[in-house]
Protein backbone atom coordinates (compact mmCIF):
# COMPACT_ATOMS: atom_id res chain seq x y z
CA UNK A 1 0.00 0.00 0.00
CA UNK A 2 1.22 3.50 -0.39
CA UNK A 3 1.47 5.57 2.35
CA UNK A 4 2.34 9.09 2.09
CA UNK A 5 4.12 10.87 5.08
CA UNK A 6 3.33 14.80 5.07
CA UNK A 7 6.31 16.66 3.86
CA UNK A 8 8.61 13.33 2.94
CA UNK A 9 6.76 11.86 0.28
CA UNK A 10 5.16 8.86 -0.46
CA UNK A 11 6.53 4.93 0.46
CA UNK A 12 5.39 2.03 -0.70
CA UNK A 13 5.05 -0.69 2.26
CA UNK A 14 3.80 -4.30 1.97
CA UNK A 15 0.02 -4.32 3.59
CA UNK A 16 1.09 -7.13 6.36
CA UNK A 17 2.00 -3.69 7.94
CA UNK A 18 -1.31 -1.91 8.56
CA UNK A 19 -2.03 -3.84 11.80
CA UNK A 20 1.36 -2.51 13.64
CA UNK A 21 0.41 0.80 12.04
CA UNK A 22 -3.15 0.78 13.08
CA UNK A 23 -1.51 -0.39 16.91
CA UNK A 24 0.59 2.68 17.23
CA UNK A 25 -2.59 5.23 15.69
CA UNK A 26 -4.68 3.93 18.34
CA UNK A 27 -1.59 4.95 20.99
CA UNK A 28 -1.66 8.31 19.48
CA UNK A 29 -5.62 9.25 19.98
CA UNK A 30 -4.95 7.85 23.20
CA UNK A 31 -2.13 9.92 24.11
CA UNK A 32 -3.74 12.99 22.43
CA UNK A 33 -7.31 12.82 24.64
CA UNK A 34 -4.95 12.17 27.72
CA UNK A 35 -3.09 15.70 26.64
CA UNK A 36 0.02 13.38 26.96
CA UNK A 37 2.52 15.45 24.95
CA UNK A 38 5.48 13.51 25.18
CA UNK A 39 4.38 10.21 24.62
CA UNK A 40 2.10 11.63 21.70
CA UNK A 41 5.60 12.50 20.41
CA UNK A 42 7.17 9.42 20.72
CA UNK A 43 4.25 7.23 19.15
CA UNK A 44 4.36 9.71 16.26
CA UNK A 45 7.93 9.31 15.70
CA UNK A 46 7.90 5.51 15.79
CA UNK A 47 5.06 5.58 13.66
CA UNK A 48 6.98 7.71 11.21
CA UNK A 49 9.97 5.42 11.72
CA UNK A 50 8.29 2.54 10.98
CA UNK A 51 7.18 2.97 7.71
CA UNK A 52 11.15 5.14 6.88
CA UNK A 53 12.33 1.77 7.48
CA UNK A 54 9.99 -0.95 6.01
CA UNK A 55 9.05 1.36 3.26
CA UNK A 56 10.08 1.57 -0.08
CA UNK A 57 10.30 5.21 -1.38
CA UNK A 58 8.45 6.10 -4.37
CA UNK A 59 9.73 8.10 -7.26
CA UNK A 60 9.17 11.78 -7.38
CA UNK A 61 8.28 10.89 -10.93
CA UNK A 62 5.21 8.90 -10.05
CA UNK A 63 1.52 10.40 -9.77
CA UNK A 64 -0.81 8.21 -7.70
CA UNK A 65 -2.98 8.35 -4.42
CA UNK A 66 -1.86 6.87 -1.28
CA UNK A 67 -4.13 4.76 0.86
CA UNK A 68 -2.83 6.30 3.90
CA UNK A 69 -2.14 9.42 5.15
CA UNK A 70 0.41 10.02 8.21
CA UNK A 71 0.51 13.51 9.44
CA UNK A 72 4.25 15.85 9.22
CA UNK A 73 6.69 14.56 12.00
CA UNK A 74 6.39 17.83 13.95
CA UNK A 75 3.10 18.34 14.08
CA UNK A 76 2.05 19.30 18.31
CA UNK A 77 -0.75 17.81 20.11
CA UNK A 78 -1.91 20.69 20.01
CA UNK A 79 -2.22 20.69 15.71
CA UNK A 80 -3.22 16.60 16.54
CA UNK A 81 -6.62 18.25 19.16
CA UNK A 82 -7.46 20.62 15.93
CA UNK A 83 -7.37 17.40 13.41
CA UNK A 84 -9.62 15.40 15.71
CA UNK A 85 -11.89 18.50 15.99
CA UNK A 86 -12.56 18.81 12.39
CA UNK A 87 -11.30 22.55 12.69
CA UNK A 88 -8.26 21.30 10.41
CA UNK A 89 -4.77 23.03 10.89
CA UNK A 90 -4.93 24.31 7.64
CA UNK A 91 -6.49 27.01 6.17
CA UNK A 92 -8.78 25.98 3.09
CA UNK B 1 -11.85 7.30 14.44
CA UNK B 2 -7.73 7.39 14.41
CA UNK B 3 -5.31 10.01 13.77
CA UNK B 4 -4.43 8.81 10.09
CA UNK B 5 -8.29 8.35 9.54
CA UNK B 6 -8.59 12.09 10.08
CA UNK B 7 -5.56 13.68 8.34
CA UNK B 8 -6.87 11.26 5.12
CA UNK B 9 -10.05 13.72 5.79
CA UNK B 10 -8.32 16.69 5.33
CA UNK B 11 -5.86 16.16 3.08
CA UNK B 12 -9.43 14.58 0.27
CA UNK B 13 -11.13 17.40 1.11
CA UNK B 14 -8.12 19.86 0.18
CA UNK B 15 -8.19 17.93 -2.85
CA UNK B 16 -11.92 18.57 -3.62
CA UNK B 17 -11.05 22.03 -3.48
CA UNK B 18 -8.06 21.52 -5.48
CA UNK B 19 -9.31 19.76 -8.22
CA UNK B 20 -12.92 21.97 -8.07
CA UNK B 21 -15.66 21.32 -10.14
CA UNK B 22 -14.86 21.36 -14.19
CA UNK B 23 -17.52 20.22 -16.04
CA UNK B 24 -15.27 18.53 -18.92
CA UNK B 25 -12.43 16.51 -18.00
CA UNK B 26 -9.94 17.74 -20.50
CA UNK B 27 -10.37 20.93 -18.75
CA UNK B 28 -9.79 19.48 -15.34
CA UNK B 29 -6.14 18.89 -16.81
CA UNK B 30 -5.60 22.39 -17.64
CA UNK B 31 -7.12 23.88 -14.63
CA UNK B 32 -4.72 21.64 -12.46
CA UNK B 33 -1.87 22.18 -14.52
CA UNK B 34 -2.36 26.03 -14.10
CA UNK B 35 -2.83 25.82 -10.18
CA UNK B 36 0.26 23.47 -9.80
CA UNK B 37 2.73 26.20 -11.92
CA UNK B 38 0.97 28.55 -9.43
CA UNK B 39 1.38 26.36 -6.26
CA UNK B 40 5.02 25.99 -7.72
CA UNK B 41 5.96 29.79 -7.28
CA UNK B 42 4.72 29.92 -3.58
CA UNK B 43 7.24 27.15 -2.87
CA UNK B 44 9.69 29.40 -4.11
CA UNK B 45 8.97 32.34 -2.65
CA UNK B 46 8.41 30.45 0.57
CA UNK B 47 11.73 28.95 0.42
CA UNK B 48 13.23 32.96 0.20
CA UNK B 49 11.57 34.10 2.57
CA UNK B 50 12.34 31.18 4.90
CA UNK B 51 15.79 31.89 3.88
CA UNK B 52 15.66 35.52 4.63
CA UNK B 53 14.89 34.86 8.12
CA UNK B 54 17.12 32.94 8.63
CA UNK B 55 19.84 35.53 7.39
CA UNK B 56 18.18 37.85 9.52
CA UNK B 57 18.68 36.18 13.03
CA UNK B 58 21.91 34.88 12.09
CA UNK B 59 23.01 38.95 11.91
CA UNK B 60 21.69 38.91 15.25
CA UNK B 61 23.64 36.11 16.46
CA UNK B 62 27.04 37.86 15.07
CA UNK B 63 25.65 41.15 16.86
CA UNK B 64 24.83 39.33 20.08
CA UNK B 65 28.30 37.62 19.66
CA UNK B 66 29.99 41.10 19.61
CA UNK B 67 28.23 42.58 22.12
CA UNK B 68 29.21 39.77 24.81
CA UNK B 69 32.88 39.76 23.81
CA UNK B 70 32.90 43.58 24.30
CA UNK B 71 31.28 43.14 27.67
CA UNK B 72 33.51 39.94 28.71
CA UNK B 73 36.36 42.74 27.82
CA UNK B 74 34.61 45.40 29.87
CA UNK B 75 34.57 43.11 32.90
CA UNK B 76 38.08 42.51 32.71
CA UNK B 77 39.07 46.20 32.43
CA UNK B 78 36.31 46.96 35.26
CA UNK B 79 38.40 44.13 37.38
CA UNK B 80 41.99 45.54 36.60
CA UNK B 81 40.58 49.20 37.79
CA UNK B 82 39.38 47.81 40.98
CA UNK B 83 35.04 48.26 40.18
CA UNK B 84 34.33 44.57 41.28
CA UNK B 85 30.62 46.47 41.28
CA UNK B 86 31.11 47.14 37.41
CA UNK B 87 32.81 43.66 36.70
CA UNK B 88 29.73 41.84 38.13
CA UNK B 89 27.15 44.18 36.38
CA UNK B 90 29.22 43.16 32.53
CA UNK B 91 28.75 39.37 33.56
CA UNK B 92 25.36 39.91 34.13
CA UNK B 93 24.76 41.05 30.94
CA UNK B 94 27.07 38.89 29.23
CA UNK B 95 25.56 36.03 30.43
CA UNK B 96 21.89 37.40 29.91
CA UNK B 97 23.51 37.40 25.95
CA UNK B 98 24.93 33.91 26.01
CA UNK B 99 21.54 32.14 26.84
CA UNK B 100 20.28 34.85 23.80
CA UNK B 101 22.37 33.63 21.50
CA UNK B 102 20.83 29.85 22.67
CA UNK B 103 17.71 30.80 22.03
CA UNK B 104 18.59 32.02 18.16
CA UNK B 105 20.54 29.13 17.98
CA UNK B 106 17.55 26.98 18.41
CA UNK B 107 15.14 29.16 16.13
CA UNK B 108 18.04 29.02 13.27
CA UNK B 109 18.41 25.38 13.75
CA UNK B 110 14.17 25.45 13.13
CA UNK B 111 14.20 27.58 9.78
CA UNK B 112 17.19 25.78 8.33
CA UNK B 113 14.74 23.02 8.76
CA UNK B 114 11.79 24.37 7.25
CA UNK B 115 14.01 25.47 4.47
CA UNK B 116 15.20 22.24 3.36
CA UNK B 117 11.99 20.59 3.81
CA UNK B 118 10.68 23.41 1.54
CA UNK B 119 13.63 22.88 -0.90
CA UNK B 120 12.83 19.37 -1.30
CA UNK B 121 8.97 20.28 -1.66
CA UNK B 122 9.66 22.27 -4.13
CA UNK B 123 12.03 19.52 -6.32
CA UNK B 124 9.16 16.64 -6.01
CA UNK B 125 6.57 18.66 -7.19
CA UNK B 126 8.24 20.12 -9.98
CA UNK B 127 9.09 16.79 -11.16
CA UNK B 128 5.62 15.38 -10.73
CA UNK B 129 4.10 19.07 -12.14
CA UNK B 130 6.43 17.70 -15.60
CA UNK B 131 5.18 14.24 -15.82
CA UNK B 132 1.91 15.83 -15.50
CA UNK B 133 2.23 18.18 -18.34
CA UNK B 134 2.95 15.27 -20.76
CA UNK B 135 0.84 12.81 -19.68
CA UNK B 136 -2.12 15.76 -19.82
CA UNK B 137 -0.86 16.15 -23.81
CA UNK B 138 -1.24 12.61 -24.23
CA UNK B 139 -4.05 12.17 -22.85
CA UNK B 140 -5.70 14.39 -24.10
CA UNK B 141 -4.27 13.52 -27.77
CA UNK B 142 -4.96 9.88 -27.45
CA UNK B 143 -7.64 9.20 -25.50
CA UNK B 144 -11.75 8.60 -26.35
CA UNK B 145 -13.83 10.85 -23.89
CA UNK B 146 -14.79 7.79 -21.62
CA UNK B 147 -10.83 6.77 -21.26
CA UNK B 148 -9.84 9.82 -20.49
CA UNK B 149 -12.30 10.30 -17.93
CA UNK B 150 -10.55 7.79 -15.81
CA UNK B 151 -6.78 8.32 -16.48
CA UNK B 152 -7.60 11.99 -16.06
CA UNK B 153 -8.60 11.31 -12.51
CA UNK B 154 -5.98 9.26 -11.66
CA UNK B 155 -3.34 11.69 -12.77
CA UNK B 156 -5.19 14.65 -11.36
CA UNK B 157 -6.04 12.93 -7.88
CA UNK B 158 -2.17 11.73 -7.59
CA UNK B 159 -0.84 15.49 -7.69
CA UNK B 160 -3.95 16.94 -6.26
CA UNK B 161 -2.52 14.93 -2.78
CA UNK B 162 0.89 16.22 -3.54
CA UNK B 163 -0.32 19.77 -3.50
CA UNK B 164 -2.13 19.45 -0.89
CA UNK B 165 0.66 18.45 0.96
CA UNK B 166 2.90 21.11 -0.15
CA UNK B 167 0.49 23.53 0.62
CA UNK B 168 0.34 22.83 4.11
CA UNK B 169 3.87 22.95 4.43
CA UNK B 170 4.27 25.97 3.02
CA UNK B 171 1.64 27.51 5.91
CA UNK B 172 3.34 26.14 8.56
CA UNK B 173 6.64 27.70 7.47
CA UNK B 174 5.16 30.82 6.83
CA UNK B 175 3.70 30.45 10.50
CA UNK B 176 6.71 28.91 12.24
CA UNK B 177 8.73 32.54 10.26
CA UNK B 178 6.30 34.71 11.00
CA UNK B 179 6.04 33.86 14.78
CA UNK B 180 10.31 34.35 14.44
CA UNK B 181 9.87 37.68 13.09
CA UNK B 182 8.10 39.25 15.94
CA UNK B 183 10.77 37.88 18.65
CA UNK B 184 13.42 38.60 16.09
CA UNK B 185 12.06 42.32 15.95
CA UNK B 186 11.93 42.32 20.04
CA UNK B 187 15.64 41.61 19.94
CA UNK B 188 16.05 44.06 17.57
CA UNK B 189 14.89 46.45 19.85
CA UNK B 190 16.38 45.20 22.84
CA UNK B 191 19.49 44.90 21.03
CA UNK B 192 19.65 48.81 20.31
CA UNK B 193 18.26 49.29 23.79
CA UNK B 194 21.27 47.70 25.47
CA UNK B 195 18.38 46.45 27.77
CA UNK B 196 18.56 42.50 27.72
CA UNK B 197 16.50 40.14 29.45
CA UNK B 198 15.19 36.84 28.52
CA UNK B 199 12.09 37.18 26.64
CA UNK B 200 12.33 34.18 24.46
CA UNK B 201 12.21 32.02 27.81
CA UNK B 202 9.50 30.27 28.00
CA UNK B 203 10.28 28.25 31.05
CA UNK B 204 8.46 28.43 34.49
CA UNK B 205 9.36 30.31 37.49
CA UNK B 206 11.53 27.43 39.33
CA UNK B 207 13.38 27.04 36.26
CA UNK B 208 14.26 30.86 36.30
CA UNK B 209 15.72 30.82 39.55
CA UNK B 210 17.38 27.64 39.26
CA UNK B 211 18.86 29.73 35.83
CA UNK B 212 19.70 32.58 38.21
CA UNK B 213 20.97 30.57 40.38
CA UNK B 214 23.31 29.32 37.61
CA UNK B 215 24.13 32.06 36.02
CA UNK B 216 25.26 33.20 39.23
CA UNK B 217 27.82 30.79 39.91
CA UNK B 218 29.01 31.57 36.47
CA UNK B 219 29.27 35.49 36.96
CA UNK B 220 31.55 34.33 40.61
CA UNK B 221 33.41 32.15 39.01
CA UNK B 222 34.16 34.36 35.73
CA UNK B 223 34.53 37.26 38.04
CA UNK B 224 37.29 35.24 40.28
CA UNK B 225 38.79 34.09 37.42
CA UNK B 226 39.71 37.47 36.16
CA UNK B 227 40.25 38.76 39.64
CA UNK B 228 43.29 36.10 39.51
CA UNK B 229 44.37 37.19 35.82
CA UNK B 230 44.83 40.71 37.05
CA UNK B 231 46.80 39.54 40.19
CA UNK B 232 44.09 40.79 42.66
Amino acid sequence: MIIRIMGQGQFDVKSSLFDDLNTIDNEIVEYVQKGNEKEYQKSLAKLIGLILSEGKRLPDEELIESSVIVPPSDMTLEEARQVFRGAGIFKD
Amino acid sequence: MGLLNRMGTVISAKMNKIIGGMEDPRETLDYSYEKQLDLLQNVKRGVAEVTTSKKRLQLQRAKLVQNSEKLGEQAREAVQANREDLARLALERKNAITSQITGLDQEIATLEAEQEKLVAAEKRLSTKIEIFRSRKETIKAQYSAAEAQVRISESVSGISEEMADVGMSIERAESKTEDMKARSAALDELIETGTLVDFTAKEDDIERELAAISGKGKIESELARLKSEAGK
